[in-house]
């Protein structure tokens, strides 16, 4: 009987999609909190980052961690290598900090936030009170084996509101917080790890966020611990003209294991706005980190009017032997995405997985892929990535696979598949492969296909009309990838690749 | 039923007449049998009337039920309760046989303001109809054809068309690719849904099928018209004579 259970669950699942596509609006993310808020004053320079650091509380040495990243920021040039087209960032004609008036006093546990931000995710769908979450269904008391509890990090503009299921997490020695309160709490841990995956000097993006970070999440798994529930962050822009530059940093001790899940939204603007996050992962010896991450930021108008400008650096650092990355993304939001979430197998054993749906409709413009750096003996990695185009967007594929002389019998699979929606839009895939031992394997497939008549026809005529026709078809085209996402996450993103796609036929 | 008169339907890429004045009537409860040689059109007749893309119709009309099925989308033909089953059936990857099939059943329960099915009611539906057919649990996870044999594509024809109920089923050369026991199991699925308010239009090359779905009436068609109707002797003349002589005699 278990494969008639996986049956109906798979059906829900897909059965979501359909309702959601029946239902379609536009991007329903797109209302603002009115709110009063504390900006500091717009642009960047030495004072800004030390203010900044000041609104946090932060220690010293962070502040000179921060000014040594802005000292190396002014030095550098914007990368233009991505196949993308925007118009100069006036990096002085934004704010880099914008805090909700209320938040000035710390509120010592979420009950004492105000009540407009909760009501925020709320509206969001986003859970802040601590209970189980079973498929979307709040509140079941005996919940079976699929209904899980998530803990989540809620982080409006610059600062996070605080973090669900702290003592539960606590007991199990899990440390989930924000990142300014584990820069107060744990330096330590932070002093040890924060900079030594993705380093202040990595590239122009990266280094504005070490300068100019404002919060984020962070988690410590301590060794042999399997984190009791799912973690998760969800970001939300709301204030105008300001940029949101977040830090995570996720730490799996030895043999311990976590999945994380990540989701974003903003309002409906027409000004462009920028994000540049930092996501650093270090996963010492056998343990295991699974990354979830549906990013859902306002694409723009129809005419490529607004959106967000999402440059995003996440790396993993399997510096244990055996440890386990998974990234797996939905990227369907943002007018540019440019971002590489990436592993590096250092440790012997160690594996690298990389699953990612990435849609482009009306003016979007994603360059996306990742990057497998094989270190390590028996290193293995694994790419899944599916582009799809819409309207006259522009999506690009870019990798990197690399085999180090060291990373002697290694293996990569890689396959990348590109679906065309229409006549005006565009798939690349720019795959870059560099082995440097005789005993490593790296496969490469890669496909470009279009929409199917046939296809469309074929559901029509069983009484699907158009949209629900492609948003079945694309589904299917993704299913390697949705499959490998929790599973709320999984319904989510199917939600959402329907919704991503409205207007896309016809 | 259905009622089709004097269609003239042309390729929309090149000017290529395919269907001459074609008029044809199958009345509720019927079984009609098309049979004709390569090119005469039938294909064309089937994808007209569920209103696949690619083709312009010049002249005449198609009706289901006095609704006319040429100014419909093709979800609304469907919705109307038509239902063609494919020469060529589909194969869309990665979506599940049961997505697709409780997709495609609560769209027309939707689009005729019915209550859609829930899982659970589906469910217990598909599994009935899918043994009847000799359809695995497995055949039903699987992507849409996806791998399917050429007997078991047919087969899920069959079963869409058992979950649907349609009014009016065309089939179009269900047979081809067929092995004896496979014919035997779509006929016998065929030959369940025949009603007194659903009918049927068979297109086939061979008597074959005609044996185990006993049409009421046979029709022969050549170069885009019907050139001679008649009972089920008819499709036993082809089978023993060929076309030869009706063609000769139509002129």
């Amino acid at each position: 009987m278990t494969d008639i259970t996986d049956l109906e669950v798979r059906e829900g699942v897909d059965r979501e999609t359909v309702e959601t596509v029946q239902n379609m609006g536009s991007y329903k993310y797109g209302w603002n909190t009115e709110i009063e808020m504390d900006y500091a004053p717009k642009g960047v320079n030495e004072d800004i980052v030390r203010l900044i650091s000041k609104k946090n509380d932060e220690p010293e040495w962070m502040t000179e961690w921060r000014l040594e990243a802005y000292r190396r920021w002014v030095t550098m040039t914007e990368p233009k290598w991505a196949m993308l087209n925007y118009p100069e960032i006036d990096y002085q004609d934004q704010y880099y900090y914008a805090r909700p008036a209320s938040m000035t006093e710390k509120p010592k546990s979420l009950d004492e936030v105000d009540p407009k931000l909760l009501a925020t995710y709320e509206k969001l769908g986003i859970p802040l009170r601590e209970q189980m979450i079973l498929a979307g269904v709040e509140g079941a008391e005996d919940a079976p084996a699929e209904g899980r509890r998530v803990a989540v990090d809620a982080v409006f503009d610059s600062v996070s509101l605080g973090t669900t299921f702290k003592d539960e997490l606590a007991k199990a020695g899990v440390i989930f917080c924000s990142i300014s309160e584990a820069i107060r709490e744990h330096p330590e841990l932070v002093k040890r790890y924060l900079g030594s995956v993705v380093p202040q000097s990595d590239n122009y993006f990266a280094t504005l966020n070490s300068a100019v970070f404002s919060d984020g999440s962070f988690v410590y798994i301590p060794p042999g611990v399997k984190c009791p529930m799912e973690l998760s962050t969800y970001f939300r822009i709301n204030a105008e003209n300001t940029g949101q530059f977040e830090r995570t940093l996720i730490i799996a001790d030895k043999g311990s294991h976590v999945s994380y899940l990540e989701g974003c939204t903003a309002p409906k603007r027409d000004t462009n706005q920028l994000h540049a996050a930092v996501v650093e992962l270090v996963i010492l010896e056998d343990a295991e980190i699974k990354y979830s991450t549906v990013q859902n930021w306002f694409p723009g108008d129809e005419d490529g009017k607004g959106g967000i400008y999402n440059f995003v650096t996440k790396r993993a650092d399997c510096r244990g032997d055996r440890a386990k990355v998974m990234w797996t993304q939905v990227e369907t939001g943002s007018a540019i995405t440019w971002k590489y979430p990436s592993c590096i197998l250092r440790g012997n054993e160690s594996q690298g997985e990389f699953y990612s749906i990435a849609i482009a409709n009306n003016h979007q413009q994603a360059d996306t892929g990742t990057k497998m750096i094989h270190l390590g003996k028996n290193t293995r990695s694994r790419i899944v990535s599916k582009g799809i185009s819409a309207g006259h967007a522009q999506n690009t594929y870019r990798g990197l696979v690399t085999m180090h002389p060291r990373a002697t019998n290694s293996r990569n699979y890689t396959q990348c598949d590109s679906l065309l929606i229409g006549d005006k839009c565009g798939a690349h895939t720019v795959p870059y492969i560099e082995v440097k031992n005789t005993s490593s394997r790296v496969e490469h497939e890669a496909t470009t296909s279009k929409v199917d008549d046939d296809q469309l026809f074929y559901c029509r005529s069983r009484g699907m009309d158009e949209e629900e026709a492609v948003a079945l078809v694309v589904n299917g085209f993704c299913r390697e990838v949705l499959q490998a996402l929790p599973m709320e996450f999984a319904m989510e993103a199917q939600a959402l690749v329907a919704i991503s796609l409205e207007g896309s036929v016809g | 039923m259905l009622k089709i008169n004097n269609l003239h339907v042309k390729l929309e890429e090149e000017d290529k007449q395919i269907l001459k004045g074609l008029t044809l009537e199958v009345p509720a409860g019927e079984v009609h049998a098309i049979m004709g040689p390569n090119g005469s059109g039938k294909s064309t007749l089937s994808y007209v009337l569920s209103g696949r893309d690619g083709y312009e119709v010049t002249e005449g009309s198609a009706t289901l039920e006095g609704a006319s099925l040429l100014d419909m989308e093709p979800e609304e033909r469907a919705a109307a309760g038509l239902f063609l089953a494919f020469q060529y059936p589909v194969e869309i990857p990665g979506v599940g046989n049961m997505t697709f099939l409780r997709t495609a059943v609560n769209a027309q329960r939707k689009a005729r303001g019915e209550a859609e099915l829930t899982a659970g009611e589906f469910l217990k539906v598909v599994r009935a109809k899918a043994a009847d057919l000799q359809i695995s649990p497995d055949m039903l996870k699987r992507p849409v054809n996806v791998g399917f044999s050429g007997g078991e594509k047919k087969r899920n024809e069959i079963l869409q068309m058992a979950m649907l109920e349609p009014r009016m089923c065309i089939m179009d050369e269900t047979d081809s690719g067929l092995d004896v026991d496979a014919m035997r199991l779509v006929s016998d699925g065929v030959n369940a849904l025949r009603s007194p308010d659903r009918s049927f239009l068979v297109i086939t090359h061979y008597q074959r099928l005609l044996s185990h779905i006993q049409p009421d009436v046979v029709h022969i068609m050549a170069n885009g018209r019907i050139i001679k109707s008649g009972g089920p002797d008819l499709a036993l003349e082809v089978e023993e004579n060929g076309y030869g002589d009706l063609l000769a005699e139509a002129g």
